[in-house]
């Protein structure tokens, strides 16, 4: 590898050295939601309940329980330790923590790194653990020098004794620590946001120089001796099997070593990958096609919007919206489709395995390790703590390395068992777009009603698609009483079930009805913002026109409709004066906007089009204002948010996985295209100061720019888009 | 058996003349900065320079290299970064990071034609390189900060 010294982020090397903590070491135990247990004079010992080692060179070793994708959780999470320890930076090195249960995420009781949630999650423990750690070294000092402790002070990594002129770096209290057997305190005092030095301000990312000379790990290159290359011959249906196959021609091209049959096809390894991808190729295989050959997207939206015709199961009523609609007489209708998507991350989904007889390892860019471990574990009949995850740096995932059924790990798995050396299985690009684990295709239709002055009055919206949670180990969480809540989040306007925030508006008469389409087909899965990728377009264009039909400017409407979310309300008051909203612009341009509470974070943003003739059209600027309570790193907060604009916009433009006879469509990027440097926007980004604790900022710009940019298309053009993307009725973005 | 040069040193690789360069980089001669991401000259991840001109490695059979000069993302820079590195890094650029090898390969090339360009110019030059993360506001700022840094040092990349 090469991973040049000096750089950061976990290396290979590190990870490969698994979980120990290297002799000479402490080993600091850190506690909040359970009880501490003594294992300080232990420097051996295993790192349960442990963040943080110290070693005597003064290395401050984190033990990073979160995936870093681009979400920047390496930088945020090492800054809250860095802030409470008052460390210096460069001294803090991370580990990927192992896959067990005391670094689960606090919030998800797995190792599972989603939902935005991450920082939130992250906030206490990972500050008590920095503090805990720096009332150890003060204590160790105090011992040391007989200094009272309140006269001793904490920086850059050192204990300092202003009144006796002494100072001691950590890594040289270590032996005192040791020798008195102190132990964390069960109590520490977190700093006030007054005192933060680290915390609020701008950080370069942690593992930001390997991201720039090359020496960054992801999954993709982790290289082990021996190893090899698989690829898997896939059937173009999802769920079909191999009935037979001939492998002759594979295994007469130099280099493939042997063809196996593996639960998703048949793999063929190899010496390299590409010889490995040439033996797939030259394969005959035919394919037992299964129940799914003859369906089609074209299909799924004629059936969802049958059911949507039906009732559905009720999972709101606020007042008597389906009374209150059919007594009156300003009526509003419209159906809302949203097709399949793939992630298309830049990294094709890959891992690495190697198993044998009594354990497996697996070196895997994943999200979720805690649920890899736990099906590798059953396919191989193995106790789960012989199932070792290495995590590596992902090249994007977007929901999709949180796989619920550890896919691209099992593949690895399977083609290396029996083999004695590791195999690292990469799926191409056309694998990885017709992977199946897809934004699930959704058909919303939606009825309202306004009242005398024009504002709406009643809203009665029902929602069909295929759940992503229901029959999966979540299914007691997010199914209530046969809903699943997590496929309408953003569409009820009070708190359900574990969502502890509806939409942001009051509209007196509120129903919402949902069914669950079989789940036959493809894998619905979670997509960067999950459900509000489709609720929210659905929610906030139907606003839209309401807005118009009741002769009220969206913004405005949108102003008054928060009138019980002051949060929101006023983000929307900064976004009218941020935007310039009341500024006319000129010919052939046109605003739009849009607002979504996602994960409880109230986000809003205002974009301006123009046309440019033949349906061309661009995204000139979007004002994007957002609350997310305590800014840990405004500069990460800025990337997130140009990042989730970027992946929304190309979302509602172009993203389309079309389903026929069984067969994805699209294939690469030259179908499944990616939003390019040209059409990317002009974002300004307008934090809110706030003292509340931090909650998500990963997911929540994706949403608002689709309905924003829909709802500017219809000031532009007069045209309502309703199924998407825009791309199918013409429009281009340039 | 054919030998290139990569990163300055003449290299011999032993596979089948068919083998388009990126697996050549990555999988003979372990250099993994180069990345993987369509296999059809459609995203730009793997993006190299072969005798100084921005290519893409996916598309290269082997054959066509032989005797040629390669240089990745390891080669550009060493313990001392190049100029379009370090404003990548000042700007905070990468998210997720795995298309940023061919960002900076690319925009390399570019300025190293371009001493200053235009918005319209990094547009042109830099969209055959796709970023999922939407990394593109900070790609432009920092290739103008290179393009200054360079100007201020006399033109050297």
């Amino acid at each position: 590898m090469n991973h040049k010294q000096g750089s950061k982020g976990v290396s290979r090397r590190g990870f490969m050295l698994g979980a120990g903590a290297s002799i000479g070491s402490l080993l600091l135990g850190v506690s909040v939601a359970w009880p501490v247990r003594a294992r300080v004079a232990q420097p051996q010992s295993t790192p349960l309940n442990t963040f943080l080692r110290i070693d005597p060179d003064n290395t401050i070793t984190l033990m990073m329980n979160h995936s870093e994708f681009g979400n920047g959780a390496y930088t945020s999470l090492t800054m809250m330790v860095a802030e409470e320890l008052d460390a210096q930076w460069d001294d803090i090195k991370l580990e990927a923590a192992p896959t067990s249960p005391e670094y689960y995420s606090p919030i998800f009781g797995e190792y599972l790194t989603a939902g935005s949630i991450t920082t939130a999650g992250a906030w206490i423990q990972l500050r008590t653990a920095g503090a805990q750690a720096r009332a150890m070294f003060i204590e160790a000092a105090a011992r040391d020098w007989q200094a009272a402790p309140g006269e001793l002070i904490t920086r850059d990594s050192s204990v300092v004794w202003p009144a006796g002129q002494r100072e001691a770096r950590y890594g040289e209290l270590l032996a005192t620590i040791i020798e008195n057997d102190i132990q964390p305190p069960t109590e520490v005092a977190l700093k006030a946001a007054a005192d933060f030095k680290i915390l609020g301000r701008a950080r370069l990312r942690q593992e930001g120089r390997s991201k720039v000379d090359g020496s960054a790990v992801f999954g993709i290159d982790v290289k082990l001796p021996d190893m090899l290359y698989g690829s898997v011959a896939r059937c173009p249906v999802y769920g079909g099997k191999v009935a037979r196959y001939d492998d002759t021609a594979a295994l007469a091209i130099a280099g493939v070593v042997k063809t196996k049959q593996i639960s998703a096809g048949v793999a063929v390894l190899a010496k390299d990958y590409w010889t490995a991808k040439k033996g797939r190729d030259a394969l005959v295989i035919e394919w037992d096609e299964g129940p799914n050959a003859a369906l089609s997207s074209e299909g799924f939206y004629q059936e969802y919007r049958a059911l949507a015709d039906q009732p559905g199961m009720l999972a709101e009523d606020i007042g008597d919206a389906k009374a209150t609609i059919a007594g009156s007489d300003r009526q509003l209708e419209a159906v809302y489709e949203m097709p399949y998507l793939a992630h298309a991350t830049m990294e094709p989904m890959n891992a690495t395995a190697q198993v044998t007889e009594d354990g497996c390892e697996v070196w895997v860019g994943t999200q979720y390790q805690s649920n890899d471990q736990e099906i590798v574990a059953k396919l191989l009949g193995l106790p789960q703590e012989k199932v070792v995850i290495n995590r590596t740096l992902m090249g994007g995932t977007f929901g999709r390395r949180a796989s619920k059924t550890a896919d691209f790990t099992v593949d690895a798995v399977e083609a290396a068992r029996g083999e004695g050396v590791p195999v690292q299985v990469i799926w191409s690009r056309e694998e990885d777009i017709r992977g199946a684990h897809y934004r699930p295709l959704f058909v919303h239709k939606l009825r309202a009603c306004l009242d005398k002055q024009g504002m709406p009055l009643a809203w009665h919206q029902t929602a069909v698609g295929q759940s992503i949670m229901q029959h999966t180990k979540h299914d007691p969480a997010y199914m209530v009483s046969g809903m699943d809540i997590y496929s309408i989040d953003g569409c009820l306007q009070e708190p359900f079930g574990v969502f502890p925030y509806g939409t942001h508006y009051t509209i007196p008469h509120h129903r919402i009805e949902t069914h669950n389409a079989p789940k036959v087909g493809v894998r619905p899965h979670e997509w960067r913002a999950v459900a509000h990728t489709h609720t929210g377009i659905a929610y906030e264009c139907f606003l839209d026109e309401l807005a118009h039909a009741g002769g009220i400017d969206p913004l405005a409407l949108r102003i008054r409709l928060s009138k019980n979310h002051p949060r929101m309300q006023n983000l929307l008051k900064l976004l009218k004066q941020k935007s310039d909203w009341d500024t006319p612009l000129g010919e052939n341009r046109a605003r739009g906007v849009a607002a979504r509470v996602y994960s409880v974070s109230p986000i809003a943003q205002a974009v301006e089009i123009s046309l440019h003739g033949d349906g061309k059209f661009s995204v000139d600027r979007v004002v994007c204002v957002v609350d997310c309570g305590f800014a840990v790193n405004p500069l990460n907060i800025e990337a997130q948010i140009q990042g989730g604009i970027a992946l929304g916009l190309n979302a509602v433009t172009s993203g389309n996985i079309d389903l026929q006879a069984g067969r994805v469509v699209q294939s690469n990027f030259h179908d499944y295209t990616p939003l390019r440097i040209a059409q990317m926007p002009k974002i300004e980004v307008h934090i809110i100061d706030s003292d509340q604790p931090p909650t998500g900022v990963g997911e929540q710009a994706t949403t608002p720019i689709a309905p924003a940019v829909a709802n500017a298309i219809f000031s532009a053009t007069g045209q309502r888009i309703r199924s998407f993307p825009l791309a199918k009725h013409g429009f281009t973005l340039v | 058996m054919i030998t290139l040069t990569v990163n300055g040193e003449s290299r011999t690789v032993d596979a089948d003349d068919s083998t388009p360069l990126l697996w050549i980089l990555r999988d003979h001669l372990n250099l993994t900065g180069t990345k993987y991401g369509c296999g059809m000259s459609l995203c730009g991840a793997c993006t190299v320079h072969l005798d100084g001109q921005p290519v893409r490695a996916c598309a290269l059979p082997l054959s066509t290299v032989a005797g040629k000069s390669i240089t990745t993302i390891e080669g550009i820079g060493g313990e001392q970064l190049n100029p379009v590195q370090t404003a990548w890094l000042a700007h905070d650029v990468a998210q997720c990071g795995y298309c940023q090898s061919g960002q900076i390969m690319a925009a390399s090339a570019l300025l190293q034609k371009n001493a200053n360009p235009s918005d319209a110019e990094i547009d042109a030059a830099m969209s055959g390189i796709v970023c999922r993360c939407g990394s593109y506001q900070r790609i432009r700022e920092a290739i103008h900060a290179a393009a200054q840094d360079m100007a201020l040092a006399g033109g050297e990349l």
